[in-house]
């Protein structure tokens, strides 16, 4: 009964050390339920540039709290969306955005994926045709000794 | 035999894709700053060591400057520090430091201790300014001409090749000591 009441406070321990960390960073929610909401989601769509594929809300480095500030000072005092994300790209260029617009220089980004699941279905619909064309030419006798358990 | 040269041909073209998506990718040395060309981002920050005392990017104007972004935190900062002494015996133009949110009393100690290549440092305690530059590492390096406008980034340590090549040979002859 007492093992069972530490595994309990472990595992409560544990779930409190998780759900901590994920609000350690910003606490100060915006004065707002809507700007929190746009803080929510843009910062969810700018790209966190010193880590691995993670937003700059998912990050807990230094760089990406500035920006997460940034973010919310800039919509404290006003400024639209786009004109947020604006501000993003002129420092960091496009690379900062998960989504970025469709251009010369990121047209690839967008058209290569839709390429290659083309090439994919074509590969996989010529199996089947030749798979379902393909007719059984071996007739020998089957081994009934492997056919039975 | 036909059969294998389209699935060859694919290939051929994906690897080639992937191969100049390796030699070209965004890795630390060759990401190009979004500010190149543009006018240098405004500041006003306080001088390390000279309380009350302010730099800003207009009292830098009318000639070309280099701004090295360092920390005490920065290890490789550690590893450019002897090429920047050097570089700042040259006189080519004002080393400017961004020291990036760091302690001003490390700051100070490293540059008594290691030697004091800037012309200047500026503090930037809480990164402001760092971020207006699209800084995202330490070391970083820019060129600023003397129009005021970003004309390169270097990420990384510092070298005495890559000084000559993005930052010497953007003065203009004459203009070098």
């Amino acid at each position: 009964m007492k093992a069972r009441a530490n595994f309990i406070g472990l595992v409560s321990a544990l779930l409190l050390g998780i759900s901590l960390s994920a609000f350690a960073v910003d606490v100060e929610p915006l004065p707002t339920p809507e700007m929190q909401r746009r803080f929510d989601d843009l910062t969810h769509e700018f790209r966190c540039m010193q880590c691995q594929n993670q937003s700059i809300a998912d990050s807990a480095v230094g760089l990406a709290s500035d920006l997460r500030r940034d973010v919310r000072e800039q919509i404290i005092a006003g400024k639209t969306d786009a004109e947020i994300r604006a501000t993003m790209v002129a420092r960091y260029g496009n690379v900062i955005l998960f989504r970025p617009p469709f251009e010369k220089s990121t047209a690839w980004v967008w058209i290569l994926p839709v390429l290659l699941l083309i090439i994919g279905l074509y590969v996989a619909f010529r199996i089947v045709r030749q798979r379902a064309a393909m007719v059984a030419t071996d007739d020998s006798v089957v081994d009934q000794d492997e056919i039975r358990p | 035999m036909t059969r294998f040269i389209l699935p060859a041909a694919i290939f051929l073209a994906l690897a080639g894709v992937l191969y100049v998506g390796v030699v070209h990718s965004p890795n630390k040395s060759t990401m190009q700053s979004a500010l190149l060309g543009k006018p240098v981002p405004t500041f006003d920050l306080p001088v390390l060591g000279s309380p009350g005392m302010k730099l800003t990017n207009a009292q830098l104007a009318g000639r070309p400057w280099a701004l090295n972004v360092w920390g005490t935190w920065c290890v490789a900062c550690r590893d450019e520090h002897e090429t920047l002494l050097a570089i700042s015996k040259q006189n080519a133009m004002p080393l400017v430091g961004l020291n990036w949110k760091d302690e001003d009393d490390a700051a100070i100690d490293w540059l008594k201790q290691l030697g004091n290549p800037y012309s200047v440092v500026a503090v930037d305690s809480d990164g402001r300014t760092a971020i207006d530059f699209g800084v995202y590492g330490a070391p970083e390096t820019f060129f600023i001409d003397a129009d005021g406008r970003v004309q390169y980034r270097h990420v990384g340590p510092m070298t005495d090749e890559v000084w000559q090549r993005e930052f010497l040979s953007r003065i203009p002859r004459g203009a070098l000591p």
